[in-house]
Protein backbone atom coordinates (compact mmCIF):
# COMPACT_ATOMS: atom_id res chain seq x y z
CA UNK A 1 0.00 0.00 0.00
CA UNK A 2 1.23 3.15 -1.12
CA UNK A 3 0.90 6.30 1.87
CA UNK A 4 1.75 9.67 1.24
CA UNK A 5 2.82 11.29 4.48
CA UNK A 6 2.84 15.06 5.30
CA UNK A 7 5.20 16.57 7.30
CA UNK A 8 5.44 19.80 9.31
CA UNK A 9 7.81 21.96 11.53
CA UNK A 10 11.07 20.05 12.33
CA UNK A 11 9.76 17.13 10.75
CA UNK A 12 9.82 18.45 7.66
CA UNK A 13 13.27 18.81 7.78
CA UNK A 14 13.94 15.28 8.94
CA UNK A 15 12.06 14.06 5.55
CA UNK A 16 13.48 16.53 3.50
CA UNK A 17 10.13 17.80 2.23
CA UNK A 18 6.47 18.39 2.59
CA UNK A 19 5.56 14.98 1.99
CA UNK A 20 7.10 11.65 1.41
CA UNK A 21 5.48 8.58 -0.10
CA UNK A 22 5.79 5.22 1.61
CA UNK A 23 5.56 1.73 0.66
CA UNK A 24 4.20 -0.43 3.55
CA UNK A 25 3.95 -3.82 2.79
CA UNK A 26 2.40 -5.18 6.38
CA UNK A 27 -0.74 -4.70 7.74
CA UNK A 28 -0.70 -0.76 7.39
CA UNK A 29 -1.14 0.12 11.26
CA UNK A 30 -0.11 3.29 12.65
CA UNK A 31 2.40 1.29 15.08
CA UNK A 32 4.17 -0.10 11.32
CA UNK A 33 4.04 3.20 9.86
CA UNK A 34 6.03 4.74 12.62
CA UNK A 35 8.81 1.26 12.93
CA UNK A 36 9.52 2.56 9.20
CA UNK A 37 9.30 6.07 9.74
CA UNK A 38 12.16 5.51 12.10
CA UNK A 39 14.03 2.85 10.31
CA UNK A 40 14.15 5.63 7.44
CA UNK A 41 14.53 8.95 9.48
CA UNK A 42 16.47 7.68 12.68
CA UNK A 43 16.09 11.69 13.72
CA UNK A 44 12.79 11.18 14.84
CA UNK A 45 13.81 9.15 17.56
CA UNK A 46 15.47 12.18 18.74
CA UNK A 47 12.56 14.14 18.66
CA UNK A 48 10.54 14.80 22.33
CA UNK A 49 7.94 13.34 20.89
CA UNK A 50 6.05 12.65 17.86
CA UNK A 51 2.60 11.76 17.30
CA UNK A 52 1.07 10.66 13.77
CA UNK A 53 -2.24 12.21 12.33
CA UNK A 54 -5.13 10.59 10.30
CA UNK A 55 -7.68 12.75 8.71
CA UNK A 56 -6.37 15.79 11.04
CA UNK A 57 -7.35 13.57 14.24
CA UNK A 58 -4.89 12.22 16.43
CA UNK A 59 -3.83 8.44 15.93
CA UNK A 60 -3.73 5.25 18.17
CA UNK A 61 -0.75 2.58 18.01
CA UNK A 62 -3.09 0.50 16.59
CA UNK A 63 -5.65 2.27 14.31
CA UNK A 64 -5.66 0.96 10.65
CA UNK A 65 -4.88 2.97 7.38
CA UNK A 66 -6.42 3.37 3.75
CA UNK A 67 -4.84 4.59 0.78
CA UNK A 68 -7.00 7.43 0.84
CA UNK A 69 -6.07 8.71 3.90
CA UNK A 70 -4.43 11.93 4.92
CA UNK A 71 -1.33 11.07 7.46
CA UNK A 72 0.68 13.69 9.21
CA UNK A 73 3.66 13.81 11.02
CA UNK A 74 2.91 16.03 13.94
CA UNK A 75 6.28 17.15 15.92
CA UNK A 76 6.16 18.40 19.60
CA UNK A 77 3.84 21.47 19.08
CA UNK A 78 4.45 25.18 19.82
CA UNK A 79 1.75 27.30 19.13
CA UNK A 80 1.13 30.24 21.47
CA UNK B 1 -20.87 31.93 19.57
CA UNK B 2 -17.01 30.44 19.07
CA UNK B 3 -15.09 32.50 16.10
CA UNK B 4 -12.05 30.52 15.00
CA UNK B 5 -9.15 31.71 12.81
CA UNK B 6 -5.90 31.07 11.43
CA UNK B 7 -4.29 34.13 9.39
CA UNK B 8 -1.23 35.67 7.67
CA UNK B 9 -2.15 39.04 8.20
CA UNK B 10 -1.85 40.65 11.90
CA UNK B 11 -4.60 39.78 14.39
CA UNK B 12 -6.85 42.83 15.60
CA UNK B 13 -7.86 42.90 19.14
CA UNK B 14 -10.28 45.17 18.35
CA UNK B 15 -12.06 42.44 16.03
CA UNK B 16 -11.61 40.07 18.91
CA UNK B 17 -13.37 42.45 21.29
CA UNK B 18 -16.42 43.78 19.47
CA UNK B 19 -17.10 39.58 18.24
CA UNK B 20 -16.94 38.67 22.06
CA UNK B 21 -18.83 41.38 23.68
CA UNK B 22 -22.68 40.58 24.61
CA UNK B 23 -25.29 42.37 26.42
CA UNK B 24 -25.54 39.54 28.56
CA UNK B 25 -21.57 39.19 29.32
CA UNK B 26 -20.16 40.74 32.81
CA UNK B 27 -16.54 40.53 31.96
CA UNK B 28 -14.29 39.66 29.11
CA UNK B 29 -10.89 38.14 29.58
CA UNK B 30 -8.60 38.00 26.73
CA UNK B 31 -5.02 36.43 26.24
CA UNK B 32 -2.80 38.26 23.80
CA UNK B 33 0.77 36.27 23.13
CA UNK B 34 3.69 38.37 22.15
CA UNK B 35 7.13 37.48 20.22
CA UNK B 36 9.69 38.33 23.22
CA UNK B 37 12.58 39.80 21.95
CA UNK B 38 14.83 36.67 23.54
CA UNK B 39 15.18 33.05 24.77
CA UNK B 40 17.76 32.28 27.53
CA UNK B 41 19.64 35.52 26.78
CA UNK B 42 19.97 35.06 23.30
CA UNK B 43 18.29 38.05 20.89
CA UNK B 44 15.21 36.30 18.72
CA UNK B 45 15.60 38.28 15.45
CA UNK B 46 12.31 36.74 14.62
CA UNK B 47 9.53 33.57 15.25
CA UNK B 48 8.49 31.98 11.90
CA UNK B 49 5.15 29.91 12.73
CA UNK B 50 3.97 26.96 10.39
CA UNK B 51 0.28 25.27 10.81
CA UNK B 52 -1.66 22.25 9.89
CA UNK B 53 -3.96 24.61 9.05
CA UNK B 54 -7.33 21.96 8.48
CA UNK B 55 -5.87 20.39 11.90
CA UNK B 56 -5.24 23.22 14.00
CA UNK B 57 -8.71 24.96 12.86
CA UNK B 58 -10.54 21.57 14.06
CA UNK B 59 -8.62 21.00 17.14
CA UNK B 60 -8.86 24.92 18.21
CA UNK B 61 -12.71 24.12 17.81
CA UNK B 62 -12.36 21.51 19.87
CA UNK B 63 -11.07 23.86 22.80
CA UNK B 64 -13.89 26.39 22.06
CA UNK B 65 -17.06 23.44 22.18
CA UNK B 66 -14.98 21.66 25.48
CA UNK B 67 -15.12 25.49 27.02
CA UNK B 68 -18.82 25.60 26.45
CA UNK B 69 -19.21 22.89 27.72
CA UNK B 70 -17.38 23.34 30.93
CA UNK B 71 -18.26 26.67 31.64
CA UNK B 72 -20.93 29.19 31.27
CA UNK B 73 -19.23 31.76 28.91
CA UNK B 74 -21.26 33.02 26.09
CA UNK B 75 -18.36 33.53 23.43
CA UNK B 76 -15.22 32.56 22.44
CA UNK B 77 -12.73 33.67 20.06
CA UNK B 78 -9.43 31.66 19.44
CA UNK B 79 -7.11 33.82 16.46
CA UNK B 80 -3.69 32.58 15.44
CA UNK B 81 -1.40 34.07 13.09
CA UNK B 82 1.19 32.23 10.76
CA UNK B 83 4.25 33.26 9.22
CA UNK B 84 7.05 35.51 10.17
CA UNK B 85 6.71 37.90 13.11
CA UNK B 86 8.88 40.35 14.62
CA UNK B 87 9.30 41.48 18.47
CA UNK B 88 6.17 42.82 19.67
CA UNK B 89 3.85 41.15 17.26
CA UNK B 90 1.10 39.10 18.11
CA UNK B 91 0.59 35.44 17.35
CA UNK B 92 -2.67 34.28 19.15
CA UNK B 93 -5.83 36.33 20.85
CA UNK B 94 -8.07 34.57 22.83
CA UNK B 95 -11.09 36.15 24.08
CA UNK B 96 -13.88 35.33 26.42
CA UNK B 97 -17.06 36.78 27.26
CA UNK B 98 -18.93 35.71 30.43
CA UNK B 99 -21.52 36.58 32.63
CA UNK B 100 -19.38 36.32 35.28
CA UNK B 101 -15.54 37.04 36.03
CA UNK B 102 -14.50 33.24 37.10
CA UNK B 103 -15.82 31.47 34.37
CA UNK B 104 -13.90 34.16 31.79
CA UNK B 105 -10.21 33.67 33.53
CA UNK B 106 -10.83 29.87 34.13
CA UNK B 107 -11.86 29.31 30.32
CA UNK B 108 -9.41 31.68 28.40
CA UNK B 109 -6.60 30.34 30.40
CA UNK B 110 -7.42 26.40 29.80
CA UNK B 111 -7.87 27.82 25.74
CA UNK B 112 -3.86 28.77 26.18
CA UNK B 113 -2.59 26.44 28.33
CA UNK B 114 -4.68 23.79 25.22
CA UNK B 115 -3.78 25.45 22.50
CA UNK B 116 -0.26 24.76 23.40
CA UNK B 117 -0.49 21.19 24.07
CA UNK B 118 -2.65 20.08 21.44
CA UNK B 119 -3.27 22.58 18.29
CA UNK B 120 -0.25 21.60 15.24
CA UNK B 121 1.07 25.28 15.20
CA UNK B 122 4.75 25.17 15.43
CA UNK B 123 7.42 27.98 16.00
CA UNK B 124 10.72 28.09 14.92
CA UNK B 125 13.25 30.91 16.69
CA UNK B 126 15.49 32.52 14.14
CA UNK B 127 18.78 34.12 16.41
CA UNK B 128 21.83 35.65 14.65
CA UNK B 129 23.68 32.99 14.78
CA UNK B 130 20.91 29.59 14.02
CA UNK B 131 17.63 29.07 14.18
CA UNK B 132 15.94 26.37 16.62
CA UNK B 133 12.34 24.71 16.16
CA UNK B 134 11.00 25.39 19.99
CA UNK B 135 10.28 22.28 22.29
CA UNK B 136 11.46 19.47 19.45
CA UNK B 137 13.91 18.42 21.13
CA UNK B 138 14.39 17.24 24.74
Amino acid sequence: MTLRILAFGVAKEIVGGRSVTLELNETPTIAALSDMLQIRYPQLKALASYRLAVNNEFASATDVLHEKDEIAIIPPVSGG
Amino acid sequence: MIDIKIDTEPLSLQTCFDKVMSPVAGGIDVFIGTVRNSTKGKKVVHLEFEAYETMALQEMRKIAENIIEKWPVHHIVIHHRVGVLKTGEIPVIIAVSAAHRDAAFTACRYAIDTLKQSVPIWKKEVFEDGEVWVAAHP
